[in-house]
Parts: C-alpha cells; structure tokens; sequence
C-alpha cells in the first residue's frame, strides 16, 4: 500500500518534471526558461525529500534544503540580469 | 534612505542578528553546542555587514496581542492557497484554457513596508492573480481572468480581505 | 495514532504529486510567460509544501525539518516568481491580452518614462 502509493506519486512527479523539461527545451525567451528552472528547482526539492524517506537517508533532506537556497539565489540571479541591473 | 539615530541602528543591528541567529537554528534544526556558538558568531558577522539593508525600528509588531490576528491571517491564507491551486488545476485541465488575462492596478491602504510585502506575497498566491510591481502604494498585478479594469473595484476583488487583517497587524 | 498519520501522510503525498505535475502540465500550455509563472508557482508551492508535510507525517522524527522546508517554499516562490514577472515586463515581453490593450494597465508606467527621457 506504502509503497503503492510512492510509485503513483513519483510518476506523477516525473510526468511534472518531463513538462517542464519540455517548456526549458522550447522556450522560447529566456525569461520562459528561467520559469521553467523555478519549477524544476521546487519540484526536485520535494522529490529529493521523496527519496530521502524512500532510502531511509536523513542527509538527502538537508540536500534539497541547499539545492533550494541555491537554486532561488540563482532564480534572483538570472531576473536581476534579465532585468538589466546586474 | 534617510539616516538613522544611533539607538535606531543598534535596534537594527540585534534584530537582524536575532532574525539570522533564528534562520541559522532553523537550518541546522539541532541544540548542540558548538552548533550553537558557531551559528551566533557566522550571524553576528553577517548581521556587522548587512544589518543597514534591514529594514526595521518599529518593534511593536512583536506585541503579544497582535499574535492573534497573525494566526488568524495564516488561517485566511491557507484557505486562500487551496482556492487558488483548485483554480489553477481547473484552467490547466479544461482542453479549451478559459483564461483573459490582463494586467490591472490598485492603491493599497497599508503604510508599513512589511505589510506591502506580506500583502504582494500573499497575493501572487491567492487565485489567479501575481504582483508585478509595487510603485509607492500602487500595487500591478497580474491577473488570469480580468473581471474589472476599475482600481477600486480590483481592490475589493483581490486585496481587501488580507488588507483588513494586516491593518491590524502592522 | 501510527496508522492515522501514514494515512494522513499518503493522501498529502498523494496530492503534492497530482499538484506538481500540474504545475508542470500548467507551464508547458499556458501561452505566456505570465500565466506560466502564475501556473508554475502556485502549484508547486502547495504541491512541495504538501509532499514535504507528508513525508513528515510519514516519519515523525523529520518533522522540524520538514516545517523548515515548508516554510522556505513559502517565502522564496512568491518573490522568485515577482522578480521574474518584473525582469520580464522591463525586457518588453509584454503580456498576451485577449481584451485589448486597455487590459494592459501596467504599461503606463513606462509610456511616462519613456516621455520624460525623450523631453531631456
């Protein structure tokens, strides 16, 4: 059942990831594709989650907090740029 | 920015480092001492450097009688965030997208910085609607489904529930 | 009181999932960059949020962290999401309106712009 359920929600997940993926490729402004990372950058945090509790590994938690500190400093980043003030 | 007393920039400085101190616990989410002392001396350096971008000195949003309408407000938002991901979930799937977007504007009635930026944060999620820009107390926001162009009327449609809780607050 | 919070934490799971695939599904169909981010934040937000409660609620002892996680979503989407909007609209990708252009009333503010540099 517990483990029924964390396939059902992975697939979700990938099917969500795949979109994504597909909106980066496509673009076609850079503004679209920053969106698209933004997306990829929350939806990979709750699948490192995910994972974690699937591996029974505490350590991937704090992974994803990181990868989240760094991937909205580098969201900030690229819409400063964009915006022409960096 | 106009400069402040020098009581005003200590007030700035330890709050910023209670702020970061709090992150820092937050973080590393454990008690053990030498944690401890080195999350009080890595906040205390950043706080000597960027404790001038903090935007503070009104310490009377910490007033235990406020705490109320805080949890209050986080009750209306939580609400509001489900409404908004049901809105989005039901024009992402409708095969047809019944979307008229358009950008429209409002005056805010809240004074205090902080209540602007918990009213612009709060609004980008509530349903349909993203803030684009905040020029003084005009608010632009993005909205999905345009149903009034005229600002007092946008104002009544997005921001008056969470505006009459945060009167209160800030 | 084991059993009520597996279950508790599988049906938010279970949500987290179908939200973040909408939030996928939202910004590959949405026609601009706009209703994209409007899209890609929202149901990602409670989708995270929703999937790092329920492996909380999942295994007890993560609790904190998880509330850590949770409330850092909460904060960094809506600003990311407001500066990209921001960035785009100064780079002149302007809006996709199906009204007209008075829907439009953001652009104002940098007609007057615009005429001021042109009067110096």
């Amino acid at each position: 059942m517990v483990n029924m359920i964390i396939y059902i929600t992975l697939g979700f997940m990938i099917t969500g990831i795949f979109f994504a993926v597909l909106r980066f490729i496509k673009g076609p402004t850079a503004a679209d594709r920053t969106v698209a990372l933004d997306t990829l950058t929350t939806i990979a945090m709750a699948l490192l989650v995910l994972l974690a509790f699937v591996f029974k590994r505490f350590i991937y938690v704090d992974v994803a907090l990181v990868y989240g500190v760094l991937g909205f400093i580098g969201v900030l980043v690229i819409a400063r740029y964009l915006e022409g003030a960096l | 920015m106009e400069s402040l007393t020098f009581s005003q920039k200590l007030t700035q400085f330890f709050l910023s480092w209670l702020v970061l101190f709090i992150a820092w616990l937050g973080f590393t989410s454990t008690l053990a001492i030498q944690e401890v002392i080195t999350g009080l001396l890595v906040s205390l350096l950043i706080a000597l450097f960027t404790s001038r971008f903090f935007v503070c000195c009104d310490v009377s949003i910490f007033a235990p009688a406020k705490l109320f309408y805080v949890f209050y407000y986080l009750f209306v938002f939580l609400i509001e965030l489900i409404k908004s991901n049901l809105d989005v979930a039901r024009r992402v799937i409708s095969p047809t997208l019944p979307i008229n977007p358009g950008i429209v504007k409002f005056k805010t009635n809240l004074t205090s910085e902080y209540g602007r930026m918990v009213l612009a944060n709060s609004i980008t999620l509530t349903p349909g609607t993203l803030s684009v820009d905040i020029i003084d107390d005009t608010f632009y926001i993005h909205w999905i489904d345009v149903k009034t162009l005229d600002p007092v009327e946008t104002h009544r449609e997005i921001a008056e529930k969470f505006e009459k809780i945060l009167l209160k607050i800030f | 009181m084991r059993d009520i919070l597996e279950i508790i934490g599988l049906i938010l799971l279970l949500i987290g999932g179908i939200f973040l695939f909408l939030g996928g599904l939202g910004i590959f169909r949405m026609p601009d960059t706009y209703n994209r981010l409007q899209a890609g934040t929202k149901a990602t937000t409670l989708g995270g949020m929703s999937v790092i409660l329920g492996v909380g609620f999942l295994e007890p002892g993560w609790i904190i962290k998880a509330m850590v996680l949770v409330i850092f979503i909460a904060f960094s989407n809506p600003i990311s999401s407001h500066a990209l909007a921001r960035a785009n609209y100064k780079r002149k990708n302007y809006p996709y309106l199906k009204g007209g252009a008075e829907y439009d009333q953001y652009r104002e503010v940098y007609v007057n712009q615009e005429n001021k540099e042109e009067n110096k």
